[in-house]
């Protein structure tokens, strides 16, 4: 699904060199749930912007779905990002103006979709994470929870088939959290590949698989937790010491 | 995708009121000052009779004083009018397809109807050719003949509004009216007719409305009608009577040909040139062989109608409008690179930079045509305010259709040129510079 191979990122200025990745390698298969973890600076960000193809990578290689993404232009990997990648973000990233409905509907327009199919897969989304009854509601109208849920119905009505997630529940309180939560592995049972970037030590746990970035490398060989709350916690622990 | 993005540009522009109402009102002041001296400017120099520009020419004589041209700051120009006896002699040539001498003149008329009080109007003295040389559509009736010219038959052609003013509208053909205390009767009606500029007679007002009655030639000698225009004259002359006035070298005639073909045109040059040599062997046109026939459009340039401080008038409008778009760029600027996380999602989304580059670009084009809609609204505030403080300019200071499209075209066009660079601005940062990313 997702392979990065000796990926490296570095930002310039006049007087500072910066390599926010380097040699960083990664490989996630289809219908994994991966969390990844790390400190503030350590990279995670730009991991997830390269992956996402928000941001262009210096050297390596990326290969999305067996395909170079290296060297598309813009419009190729904003199809890409539209078609195939759906983004959940920490702060939900909600248009204000736009109500849940429209919101929804943003990466549908940009996919040349009719009304009515767009409607229909509007609706089944906004189901699905169950918020069809604040269909006409402006995202101050709504919780945290409820914004984070219109975000991920957001990114699913496209039917991605790559989910990448930065600090899903990072804003939200711990039932919240616990129900976004649910509903990515709902997602993930269901066939889609995610990829959660993550400070959440217990959060991360519960993926099955987590890597570790540190100074702009995977840190740690990626493990296999079980997926619940219990034994993951010592597996991070290990990694970190 | 156009509605889709028209519809987040309203919304978009709702969501700032204040931004918003800054931007439409800077653009709205640069398109009203452009489009009220442009307004003035078009009507000034606009073709009055497009149809027939170039077949009808203004016929000048040089019969001025032999030490002294006529401009002294162009004295290539003769005069722009022509002497009685010249102007009768024009009329004899027979080559022009049509043609008219004629003089403004001032008439008193007596409606003789209940509560219309005699009042002193101005008419025009011409050839009966006139209306049918200048195209002019009658409702009722139509013009005298030749004939009724050379014999100075009492008659008269009523503009409209006069028509209305005397006899109430009707079919007045057949009516008598008393004019200078004479009965003329009515031999047609106009339809409303106000060239602008006044082409015919730009020595008398160029941007005055036309007369509203017009009688034939032969009247003036008949009735001794001296002219409500300029006369100029340049010996010194006994004159005594009319006559005296008439046969001396003062000028006070326009007059115009209408020639079709360019054999007609040789013609009358050759005719008029011919006159001048004859009448230098008598004793006048003592001057270099100076005489010209002039279309409508270069007689309007000629006789500098539109003067050149109007176009530095617009010139200066249009630098206005400059500045406006200038600080338009700015406040774009800030309002686009406010909106960029907005974009930012949009283009992780799936945006390609394209997508984002129209969408704002309408935003961009619909603040434009508000903006439009606003400087016309002011500008016709500006030309209403024109109008109150210059009463010549009544019909200089209107807004016709075409002005209005220039106005929203203008509007629409310059604010995307001056949003192209803040549009570009945005679209060139990456979007994850703008997603809250950790």
């Amino acid at each position: 699904m997702l392979e990065m191979k000796h990926i490296s990122r570095v930002y310039r200025t006049e007087t500072v060199e910066t390599h926010a990745l380097r040699d960083f390698n990664l490989t996630v298969e289809e219908g994994e749930f991966v969390a990844v973890t790390g400190p503030s600076g350590s990279g995670k960000t730009t991991f997830l912007n390269i992956a996402g193809l928000l941001e262009e990578f210096t050297d390596g290689t990326y290969l999305l779905d067996g395909e170079d993404v290296s060297g598309l232009d813009d419009d190729a990997r904003s199809r890409i990002r539209n078609a195939r990648i759906g983004f959940i973000f920490q702060s939900f990233n909600l248009i204000p103006d736009l109500d849940v409905f429209d919101n929804v509907d943003v990466p549908l327009r940009y996919r040349g979709f009719n009304a009515l199919d767009r409607k229909r897969r509007i609706e089944a989304s906004l189901e699905r994470v169950g918020l069809t009854s604040r269909i006409r509601h402006l995202p101050s109208q709504l919780s945290g929870g409820q914004q984070q849920r219109v975000a991920i119905a957001r990114a699913l009505a496209g039917e991605p088939r790559f989910l990448l997630a930065d600090e899903p529940t990072g804003n939200l309180d711990s039932e919240m959290a616990e129900s976004v939560l649910d509903l990515l592995k709902q997602i993930n049972s269901a066939g889609t590949t995610i990829v959660m970037v993550t400070h959440d030590v217990e959060l991360a746990a519960r993926a099955p698989r987590e890597v570790h970035v540190l100074d702009g490398r995977i840190n740690d060989l990626p493990g296999i937790h079980d997926g619940s709350a219990g034994g993951a916690p010592m597996r991070v622990a290990a990694a970190r010491l | 995708m156009f509605s889709y993005y028209l519809r987040l540009a309203t919304m978009s522009l709702r969501s700032t009121p204040a931004m918003t109402g800054l931007m439409v009102t800077t653009i709205g002041l640069g398109i009203a000052v452009f489009m009220a001296a442009l307004t003035v400017y078009y009507l000034m120099a606009s073709n009055p009779i497009p149809e027939k520009s170039d077949v009808l020419f203004a016929v000048q004589l040089d019969a001025w004083d032999p030490d002294r041209p006529w401009d002294d700051n162009r004295p290539d120009q003769p005069p722009p009018e022509l002497t009685y006896r010249d102007a009768m002699a024009m009329r004899d040539s027979g080559i022009p397809t049509r043609r008219a001498a004629m003089h403004k003149v001032g008439l008193i008329v007596e409606p003789g109807r209940e509560g219309v009080r005699p009042f002193k109007a101005l008419g025009r003295l011409t050839d009966g050719d006139f209306f049918a040389m200048f195209d002019i559509r009658f409702i009722y009736g139509a013009a005298w003949s030749r004939a009724a010219d050379d014999q100075g038959e009492l008659l008269v052609v009523l503009g409209e509004e006069m028509n209305d003013r005397v006899f109430g509208g009707e079919d007045s053909v057949g009516r008598t009216l008393t004019i200078d205390s004479r009965d003329f009767r009515v031999v047609g009606v106009i339809e409303r007719w106000h060239p602008s500029p006044k082409f015919y007679d730009v020595n008398n007002g160029a941007f005055d409305e036309s007369e509203t009655m017009f009688v034939p030639l032969g009247v003036g000698d008949a009735l001794e009608m001296y002219s409500e225009g300029n006369t100029n004259c340049w010996k010194d002359e006994d004159i005594v009577t009319f006559r005296d006035f008439a046969d001396s070298e003062c000028v006070w005639w326009q007059f115009w040909a209408e020639l079709e073909t360019p054999e007609q045109v040789a013609g009358f040059r050759d005719y008029m040139d011919n006159y001048a040599m004859e009448q230098q062997a008598l004793g006048r046109f003592q001057r270099p062989l100076n005489n010209r026939l002039t279309d409508v459009g270069a007689w309007l340039d000629v006789r500098r109608v539109v003067r050149n401080d109007n176009k530095v008038l617009v010139g200066i409008a249009f630098l206005f409008l400059g500045v406006c778009l200038f600080n338009i760029v700015g406040l774009m600027l800030t309002k686009f690179l406010g909106k960029a996380p907005q974009t930012g999602i949009r283009r992780a989304l799936g945006a390609s930079r394209r997508a984002v580059f129209a969408q704002q670009l309408i935003e961009v084009g619909l603040l434009g045509a508000v903006g439009g809609l606003l400087g016309l609204a002011l500008a016709w505030l500006a030309l209403w305010g024109i109008k109150l403080l210059f009463p010549g300019f009544e019909h200089l200071a209107e807004l016709d259709l075409t002005l209005v499209g220039i106005a929203i075209l203008v509007a629409v066009v310059t604010t995307t040129i001056a949003g192209l660079y803040p549009v570009w601005r945005v679209c060139r940062v990456p979007p994850s510079a703008y997603l809250r990313l950790q």
